[in-house]
């Protein structure tokens, strides 16, 4: 069943729509309807994030497929994302 | 498609008909406020400056003051002063004569001899001028009279993912029928600077949208604050927002996609179509009071975790895309935005069920802030911290 949105389809992170717990699936639609899912790798409060692949340590986080930070550890996919592993950037103007 | 509203001498077209009794300054609103309770049809608002100002600080209130006696949703002004404020009674009249013709009546405490005076001639001026508003019937005008204010406050992650986008997609729908829409909260727009910069219409309007968002950083630096210090709120972490650039890329949804005609100064008249950017705080009721000087005659908001927020001569429509806050604060809030995330309705039906309220507010239908009368502005001040 459908517990989570991920906005853009190169997003790197989705976000749960009701409270996961941990080794809960997550599952969300890509924009072309494509079911994808991955297991929950600790609790995701409503709403928050998670990553839907690996993230290396140093990798942008990509959500509205722009960035909003940078992975601060390496993140597993279905691992909680929020202000403990992420950075905040400013990024040059192009 | 038309809405019903209310022909002003000065060519504009309200939504609503009140009599404004506007304070020059704090020192006369308690007077305006006893004024406007004895008036049905009256409204009045606290100011909290208007005096003991620098110059920068004044020209905002000056702005906002003869902005508001200018909205079209006003039939007519009594501007009330105490007499020796900075924003004297001559040059507050002046400044609302500037933007329009429409009726002023005017009193000064001091030379009315006390409060008790003042508030009895108020009461007679106010008693006139809604009796002169009154008669003015509602008619039929084109949705390119509007000029919608966009806001978000209380912000989750429901903001950027339901309800943000669907304000946007009601944007984009005004805008392509002639209509202004105002994108606000300078603030909000920080880390995704360069994403606006390109749906400028021009480098003129590109160069702006990055000065605004440098100016307001620079008077941040000059009392030694960083922005990122207050964004994202406590409030926004515990609902899932992580950094500033996610919170704001949530937020400029709100304005849609369309390209960005003009940047205005806060309090500013709008005079452009399509989308606009107003430069205003993220604070809702300061950033709301920028929009209405600025002409706007409704305010659409977004919130994730709900606000009683209303503005006495506007009415603010409020959505949610977070369905525990529909359940807990449906009194304080309009429309449930949830589906969009939840389903069963499309982003595209939500749009047209906000359409549709939009159209009924605008006609007259009341919005709950102003069924529970929830009233509270505020005037921006140079020193803002967010």
């Amino acid at each position: 069943m459908r517990n989570a949105v991920i906005i853009s389809e190169n997003d790197n992170v989705a976000v749960a729509v009701e409270h996961v717990s941990r080794g809960t699936l997550l599952t969300w639609l890509t924009p072309d309807g494509t079911e994808h899912s991955v297991t929950a790798a600790g609790d995701i409060p409503i709403y928050h994030k998670f990553a839907v692949r690996d993230i290396a340590e140093g990798e942008k986080i990509v959500k509205y497929g722009e960035h909003i930070g940078e992975a601060g550890a390496p993140i597993r996919a279905g691992e909680h994302v929020h202000i403990h592993n992420v950075t905040s950037v400013r990024e040059k103007l192009v | 498609m038309f809405f019903k509203g209310y022909r002003r001498p000065d060519g504009r077209v309200g939504v609503r008909n009140h009599v404004l009794v506007l304070p020059a300054s704090v020192c006369a609103s308690d007077v305006t406020d006893k004024i406007a309770r004895q008036v049905e049809g009256a409204v009045s608002f606290h100011n909290q400056v208007g005096c003991s100002q620098v110059p920068a600080d004044e020209a905002w209130t000056m702005e906002v003051l003869s902005g508001y006696a200018a909205n079209p949703n006003v039939y007519g002004t009594l501007v009330v002063s105490l007499g020796c404020e900075n924003c004297q009674m001559d040059r507050v009249v002046h400044a609302i004569r500037e933007k329009t013709n429409k009726p002023i009546r005017q009193v000064i405490i001091q030379e009315a001899g006390g409060t008790l005076k003042a508030e009895e001639l108020g009461v007679r001026y106010a008693k006139e001028l809604v009796q002169e508003a009154s008669q003015v019937q509602r008619e039929e005008f084109p949705l390119s009279e509007l000029i919608l204010g966009t806001e978000c406050g209380g912000s989750d992650p429901t903001s950027g993912l339901a309800a943000n986008p669907l304000i946007g997609e009601v944007c984009d729908r005004l805008v392509d029928a002639g209509a202004a829409a105002i994108l606000s909260e300078t603030t909000e727009f920080i880390g995704a600077e360069h994403i606006l910069a390109r749906r400028a219409i021009n480098k003129e309007v590109r160069d702006r949208i990055l000065f605004i968002i440098q100016r307001y950083e620079e008077s941040l630096a000059r009392v030694g604050e960083l922005v990122r210090n207050g964004n994202p709120s406590p409030g926004n972490i515990a609902g899932g927002i992580t950094t500033l650039e996610e919170k704001s890329l949530g937020c400029i949804h709100k304005g849609g996609h369309r390209d960005i005609q003009a940047v205005y100064d806060y309090g500013q008249p709008v005079d452009k179509k399509g989308l606009v950017i107003m430069d205003t705080p993220g604070n809702d009721p300061s950033s709301i009071a920028g929009m209405v000087a600025g002409g706007a005659q409704v305010i659409v908001f977004s919130s994730g975790r709900g606000t009683p927020t209303g503005h006495p001569l506007v009415p603010v429509i409020k959505i949610t895309g977070n369905r525990e806050t529909w359940m807990k604060m449906q009194d304080n809030t309009d429309l449930d935005a949830s589906p969009v995330i939840y389903g069963p309705e499309t982003l595209a039906e939500m749009t047209d069920r906000l359409f549709a309220l939009l159209l009924e507010t605008v006609n007259g239908k009341k919005t709950r802030a102003e069924e529970l009368g929830f009233v509270e502005t505020a005037i921006a001040r140079v020193s803002n911290y967010a």
